[in-house]
Formats: C-alpha cells, structure tokens, sequence
C-alpha cells in the first residue's frame, strides 16, 4: 500500500488497522469502476430513471430583474428524489456495494438528507439500513427522522461529543470497524480517509457536468460566477468541477452562523479560526483548538456545521482556485425567504447560504454576466426551523392543536 | 530499549500485564493513585492515554473517560507534566497512548523530545498506519522511542510483516473487531489468529481488547507475552471507585 489519496498535501488514510484492508477492497472496487466506461452509464441511467436527472438548470427571471445585474441561473438539486444532491453520492455508492456483495449499509447524516438517500437506497437495492444522527440534529430534522424510519432504517441517535454530524461520523466508524464483513459505510460528504473524497466527488461531478453543458445550451457561454454552500463540501465540488478549467470564478459558501468574529459559526475556509489537522481519517482545516481539540460548531443549517471540510476544497483555497466566503444565519433567513417570494424555489437551509452570497454579490456584477447557484436541497425539511426563525403564528397554533391532540 | 525491559521481566513470569488509563480521568489527582495503585500491585507496564474530542478507536468506556476528562479541562501540557511525574516516580516502562492528532498539532518532533526527556518509552497510535507515518517514524526513532503498531484480525499475513518491521518494544494484537471495551471469548477461535501474529515478528506480543479477568489471562499465557487491561479498570472506577482497583490487579495473579 502506497501512500495515497493526497491534494497537495491535504487527505491521506488515517485508519485504525482494523479498517485497512476493507478501505483496500473499497478502492480496488471503486477504481475499476471509474475507468469502466459502462460503470457511469449505469449510474447515469439509474439516477435518470429514479431521481429525475438531469435535473434542470432554471432562470430565475424575477431575481434577475430584481438586482438589475447578472443573469442569475439555479441548478435544481432539490429536484432529485429525496430532494437533495445527496442521492447521487448514494446510488453511486450502492452500485459499489452491490459490486462487493455486501448486505447493510450504514450512514451518518446532519441535515438527515443524506440519511434519507441512504435509506432509499437500501430499501430500492435490499440492503439493511443504520443511520447514525446527532441527538440534536434529530430535534431540528425530525421529519427526515420520520421518512428514514418508514423507509425501514433503523436511527440510531448519538448521545456523544457535540451531539452533531462529526459525532455522527464517529458512531458510524465504531459500527464499521465491527461489521466491515457485510458493511459498507456510506460517508456522505467528500471528506473521510482515501479513497472517499475522490470518490463521491466523482459521483457528484454529474452536477457540474450537467450545468456546464445546460448553460452552454442555453446561453452560448460560461458563467462567470458558480456558488456553492459548502458543509464537507460535496455539492461544492460536484458543481465546480464542471467548470475547474474555464475562466469560471468559483465561490464556496460556508455557514457563517452568528458572525465570524462570534466564534459561533462552521468556518473552516472563510475564516481564520481554523487549523490544519487530522481527523476522523484525514488531514485538513479544522476548528480545533492549539491542543488538536475539536471545537463546537454552530449554523442554522444541520447539514453545515462540521468542523473538518473536504482536502479537495482545502488545496483549491491553497491554490486559490475556489474563493470561499461566508453567510450568517440572519443573511441566510432573508435570502431564503426573497428565493420563495420572487421565484417561488424553496432552497433547504444549507443550499440557501449559496443564495445569500449570490445576492450579496449581484449588484456588482454586470447585465452581461451570468451567475450559477447550486440549489444541493430543498427546504421542506426545515419546516419547524424556518417556522420559527419566521415566528409563523398560524404554524404555531396547528402544532399547539396537534400537541393537544395526541394527549388527549 | 523498552524491548529488553520485557525479555528481562519475561524471565521471570509467563505474561505480564499491562493497563491502561486516561490522563485526567476522574481527575489528574486520581488519575496519580490509580497509577500508584497499579505499580504497587504488580503492573509491569503501562499506556497513558491523552484525551483526545474523536477517539474513533475507542468504545463508550474509553470515549466517554476521555470526554469528561476534557470537559474538566484537561490539557495536553497538563498530561505530559503528570506523565513526567509518573515517570520519576514509578520504575516501570510508561507509554503513550493517543491520536494523531494530539502529536500533530504539539509538533511531532517536539513531542517525541519531550517523551524522551521525561521518560517515556514509547507510543501507541492508533489512527496512525507505517504508510501515514514518515515523520512520526523518523522523530521516535532519533528520539530512541518504540513505535507500537497494531496487529488485527484482518491483517493479511504479507501485511503482518510489513507492520512488524516499523515496530519496536512489541506488537499490539487486537483481540478482535469493533472498538475497545466489548467482550472477546477467549476460545480457540484465537489461537489461530495469535499463532499468525507470532509468526510474523520476533517482537513481544501483547492482546488487547476485552481482556478483563484472571481466566482471560489464563487462556493467553504462553500465547502471547503480555495481556493488556484497557476498559476493565476503568469500568471498576467508574462503579466502585479507586479503591477497588489495587484489589482487582491482585486477582490476576500475574
Ligand atoms: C441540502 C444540503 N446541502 C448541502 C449539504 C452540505 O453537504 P455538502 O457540503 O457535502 O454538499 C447538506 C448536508 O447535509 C444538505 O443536506
């Protein structure tokens, strides 16, 4: 085994020796199914004919009108099924554990939308189905609690560390590490040990392939500006490797929470507060302290506030290929609602800090631009969050009556 | 050097013992009479594990000692000067135990100086396989430290070798998959498994993963050359208190 799975010096395989020789078949797998032309013919038709790709790219006219600027185009990921970009890592995935005959398959999630891919997948493909969730992304997501159970997974809810995504991931490695036999773990984002960043970028560069040739269809040039919000940064890199050699500016939005100067926040890119170490398998921005402690993270949005980010991302703010700012949870609540009023899209919480920093941007960009936002997930999830940053009053009167109801 | 403090002891006894705690774990005063407790009852050696926010190897023993020793403010300069102490005070060979990360972020080279200059033989770092590890190798090596790298039962035979020609001091067997903490049944399944590790290194053997009692021992004597208790005496402390652990080291009759 050579060392392997590096981005300028950002990645790696950090694993327990228990895990060594599974992450070997994982990659042997993995390799030969990326340079098997007819691999990614499968998958193109499965994602085709069970989550309506290719997923269309629509001109948000009013928005355009509105800031009197770029054209501004949305790439529809919420219009997959399970209405995220995370199905798309999911099913590539279960191609590869159909591949090594395993029989369960386990998941961390945040947001719960890469829970419910997961559970999708398992039940569509027969697989036994385990989700690893944070105790208090559980309270924030429950209806995606609720679709994982009736899709038959079993959610596994995660009483350790910060009670979020990266302790989700770690319940999910503890899991792995007994039952790699018949297992197969399947990690959501880019980020992980080797070969898992390369590999669902791969899967998710299906986004990025679309848009270019949507936008080249539809307009006859490029973009100038793509954003992407960015959580481990698996939407972000499905859509920017589209256009990573075009004279395409690339913007990665990640969760600003109260403020950067807060300390409240998931910044790991945009920010100064993070550190490179290793964790949880790889080499990459952390929020830690000076000890290699990890750090509480905060955002509005579940599916965005880890405290590591993809390598890959990593070397393209090194290299300054990728620009990467931040929106604030109150930037995010605003941008949300004018993408509901004016265009009637519903962005998830997440995919909306892609919006905010579009809008914050677009005054200053000509008529003649074009502006990409990647739409990873749609915002039906985030009922009860929205409700309340919205302080819904009639939302509130219904769950008050169906609180009633049920004790009655 | 760690190496031969083991050939010498094991001399003298079948199998030695060693355990293993978390630094800060109820706290830091504690943590020093357990240790103490431990030597006066026959320890032969020992792995101190600085705390660490992902311990992804251990189970909810381990993992959650490690979260409340953080909680209660433990710090790595903190850990390394009760390691010290330690160290001057007890004559058995201590060790680290803890993640990459912990060495990474402190500066691998400064922390292999420091085992060194306070006395500590040796580390073992669980997320951290030969092929990662240049740097670590490197600086443990001109420091005169023993790496310990871990065998599991997943590990080909070609790899055993591999592994074992980066280690030092001895090899650590994992008993079994999973994380720390879990039983083990220590049958015939293992002697299979033990006999392939020895095969692949002429370094001292320990098991480790849920060893907890006398018969456990029993079992491994004369199959591997030291048992390793992690979860066990911290499960003890957690329900009975320090007090009992001095008893307990005891009923092992190494
Ligand atoms: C809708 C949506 N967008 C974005 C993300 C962030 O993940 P990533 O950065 O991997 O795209 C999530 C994660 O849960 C999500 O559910």
């Amino acid at each position: 085994m050579i060392k392997r799975g590096y981005y300028d010096g950002f990645g790696g395989a950090f694993l327990p020796e228990i895990l060594v020789a599974t992450f070997n078949e994982l990659d042997n797998v993995f390799a030969q199914a990326k340079k098997d032309p007819a691999f990614w013919e499968e998958y193109k038709e499965i994602m085709s004919d069970y989550s309506c790709r290719p997923t269309p790219l629509t001109f948000a006219e009013n928005l355009t009108r509105h800031f009197g600027g770029p054209r501004i185009y949305v790439k529809r990921e919420d219009l997959n099924h399970t209405g995220a970009h995370k199905a798309n890592n999911v099913m590539g995935q279960g191609l590869l554990v159909k591949r090594m005959g395993k029989t369960r398959v386990i998941a961390e999630t945040g947001a719960g939308q890469h829970g419910v891919a997961t559970a999708t997948m398992a039940a569509k493909f027969g697989f036994k189905c385990t989700i690893y969730m944070g105790e208090v992304d559980m309270l924030r997501q429950r209806p995606n609690v609720f679709w994982m159970e009736r899709l038959g997974a079993e959610v596994i809810p995660v009483l350790d560390g910060t009670k979020i995504l990266k302790d989700a991931i770690n319940e999910a490695f503890r899991d792995w590490v007994k039952n790699m036999d018949t297992t197969h773990y399947v990690l959501g984002t880019a980020c992980g040990p080797h070969p898992f960043p390369e590999m669902v970028s791969f899967f998710q560069s299906i986004i990025g392939k679309e848009a270019r040739k949507q936008i080249l269809e539809k307009e006859g040039r490029l973009p100038a500006r793509v954003y992407a919000c960015v959580g481990g940064g698996s939407n972000a890199l499905g859509i920017f490797q589209g256009f990573l050699d075009d004279p395409v500016e690339l913007v990665g939005v990640e969760a600003g929470g109260l403020g950067l100067n807060s300390g409240r926040h998931a910044s790991r890119l945009a920010s100064k507060d993070a550190s490179i170490g290793i964790a949880q398998g790889y080499k990459t921005y952390f929020l830690q302290n000076n000890d290699g402690q990890m750090r509480e993270t905060h955002s509005v949005a579940a599916g965005l506030d880890y405290v590591g980010v993809s390598p890959i991302l990593a070397k393209l703010k090194e290299n300054g290929r990728v620009r990467f700012e931040s929106a604030t949870d109150k930037e995010v609540i605003d941008a949300l609602s004018m993408a509901m009023k004016k265009e009637g899209l519903i962005p998830a919480l997440e995919s909306a800090h892609a919006f905010a920093q579009a809008f914050k941007e677009a005054p200053q960009l000509s008529k003649k631009d074009i502006i990409i936002i990647n739409q990873s997930g749609r915002g039906d999830k985030d009922i009860f969050t929205i409700a309340d940053a919205f302080n819904d009053p009639s939302w509130r009167e219904f769950i008050k009556g169906k609180a009633e109801e049920y004790n009655a | 050097m760690l190496e031969s403090y083991l050939l010498k002891k094991l001399q003298e006894k079948k199998i030695l013992l060693m355990t293993h705690i978390v630094l800060g774990y109820p706290n830091f005063e504690d943590s020093f009479r357990i240790i103490e407790t431990m030597v006066n009852a026959g320890v032969d050696l020992m792995e101190l594990q600085i705390p660490f926010s992902e311990p992804v190897a251990d189970g909810p023993v381990i993992l959650h000692a490690n979260q409340k020793s953080l909680a209660a403010g433990a710090r790595v300069e903190r850990c390394l000067d009760m390691a010290e102490k330690v160290a001057e005070s007890f004559d058995i060979p201590f060790l680290f135990m803890s993640y990459y990360n912990i060495l990474f972020k402190y500066g691998v080279d400064k922390f292999t100086k420091k085992m060194s200059d306070i006395g500590i033989y040796g580390a073992i770092v669980p997320d951290l396989p030969p092929e990662e590890g240049d740097a670590y190798l490197k600086a443990m090596t001109k420091n005169n430290l023993a790496p310990i790298f871990i065998f599991s039962p997943t590990t080909p035979d070609e790899r055993l070798k591999y592994l074992a020609s980066f280690g030092d001091g001895f090899i650590y067997c994992v008993a079994r998959k999973g994380v720390t903490g879990k039983n083990t049944s220590f049958s015939k399944d293992l002697n299979s498994y033990l006999a392939k590790c020895r095969k692949a290194t002429k370094l001292p053997l320990a098991l480790g993963f849920g060893v907890k009692e006398k018969k456990d021992i029993d079992f491994l004597k004369g199959k591997v050359d030291i048992a390793v208790i992690g979860s066990e005496t911290i499960r003890l402390v957690d329900n009975q208190g320090v007090g009992v652990v001095g008893d307990f080291i005891k009923s092992l009759k190494i």
